[in-house]
């Protein structure tokens, strides 16, 4: 699909999860168009990277089928991959589109993720402030990655600068193309999770317990309201 | 927001959209995340449709939600309607995240204890 790379051909030839594989959590790779996120969900998953897509309807157009499936829905498209952990977690990495148009996906499509990785590239870093923005008024957890093109022109401190970010965040160096890189950008991100949440953990004792029993999740109607 | 470009190679004619969801155009409420995942518990019948039949056996192990949307080149959406026939009946079951965000922002301990040793192993 034009709007975000990445043209992907359907499944071929599946790899199957485990039979006892029964519970899938979510991180969300985002950034500019061409910046390397299919590249690095690639480089890290156990499968070939998939594309498919969503159709977003507008406010009340839902209850006019065809409507809904016409001209009057957009249709956004993203790439995943996936990892397992083990015997029953599975790790899926979806590749997002960054770009303004596709600002409604941060609070529908991905809700649920553990966290994100805004993918930079430090000739186009204005193309990475909008998604750093949502995610900050999201209150999604995130850690910055620079894909290094060549030799950095740029310190990490001046790519920090340049995006504004706040000390908490993780800024890191990675190769997309490398699986070893892309790892470490996971893992980073997982350490930087485990950070908050033992902070918050601190504050709130009473706040972190096991959780629960498995539940349908909230809510994934893509309508903006019930007419 | 304007209507979106159509992916090259896919089906989005609205009417074949139209045709393999009979018309219906919601998902059923609060029944699939992304991730979710599915397994089928029984053979696909005859005479059924031949998305159900695909899904059926693509669910012969756990597949998620997006997973299947890929496989059948069709919108996560149309293929939530398909999925939500099949969990009425019975012929699948589905196994829902258990991290539940919408509750606490952050994931517990345990669980990112998990998924970091999951990914030193690789």
């Amino acid at each position: 699909m034009a709007s975000n790379g990445s043209d992907l051909p359907p499944a071929a030839g599946r790899t199957p999860l485990r039979a006892t594989a029964d519970n899938a959590l979510k991180i969300v790779v985002v950034g500019g168009f061409g910046v390397g996120k299919t590249t690095l969900v690639g480089s890290v998953s156990e499968i070939r990277p998939l594309n498919t897509e969503e159709v977003m309807t507008k406010a009340g157009e839902g209850i006019d089928p065809a409507g809904a499936w016409g001209k009057r829905s957009t249709t956004v498209a993203f790439d995943f991959g996936r990892i397992t952990l083990s015997e029953s977690q599975v790790l899926y990495l979806f590749g997002a589109p960054g770009q303004e148009r596709f600002w409604f996906l941060w609070d529908r499509l991905f809700s649920g993720a553990l966290g994100a990785v805004v993918l930079v590239d430090t000739r186009r870093l204005e193309d990475s402030w909008y998604a750093i923005d949502r995610l900050e008024h999201h209150g999604t957890p995130f850690i910055v990655a620079r894909n290094n093109f060549g030799e950095p022109t740029h310190t990490l401190d001046q790519v920090r600068e340049a995006l504004d970010l706040s000390a908490e965040v993780p800024l890191v160096d990675c190769d997309a193309r490398d699986r070893e890189s892309g790892k470490r950008v996971l893992i980073e991100l997982v350490r930087h999770l485990t950070a908050l949440a033992e902070a918050e953990a601190a504050a709130l004792p009473e706040a972190r317990t096991a959780p629960e029993a498995p539940q349908a999740p909230v809510t994934l109607e893509y309508e903006e309201s019930t007419p | 927001m304007n209507a979106g470009p159509v992916l090259p190679g896919r089906d989005d004619d609205p009417d074949r959209l139209y045709t393999i969801t009979r018309g219906r155009s919601r998902s059923p409420e609060n029944a699939f995340d992304l991730v979710t995942l599915l397994v089928a518990e029984r053979e696909p019948a005859p005479g059924m449709q031949s998305e159900h039949v695909r899904i059926l056996r693509m669910c012969e192990a756990p597949t998620a939600v997006v997973e299947v949307a890929a496989e059948l080149a069709l919108p996560v959406s149309v293929v939530k309607i398909l999925l939500g026939d099949l969990l009425e009946t019975g012929a699948i079951t589905a196994r829902h995240p258990r991290f539940a965000p919408t509750k606490a922002r952050l994931p517990d301990l345990d669980t990112l204890k998990q998924v970091l040793h999951g990914l030193q192993r690789l």
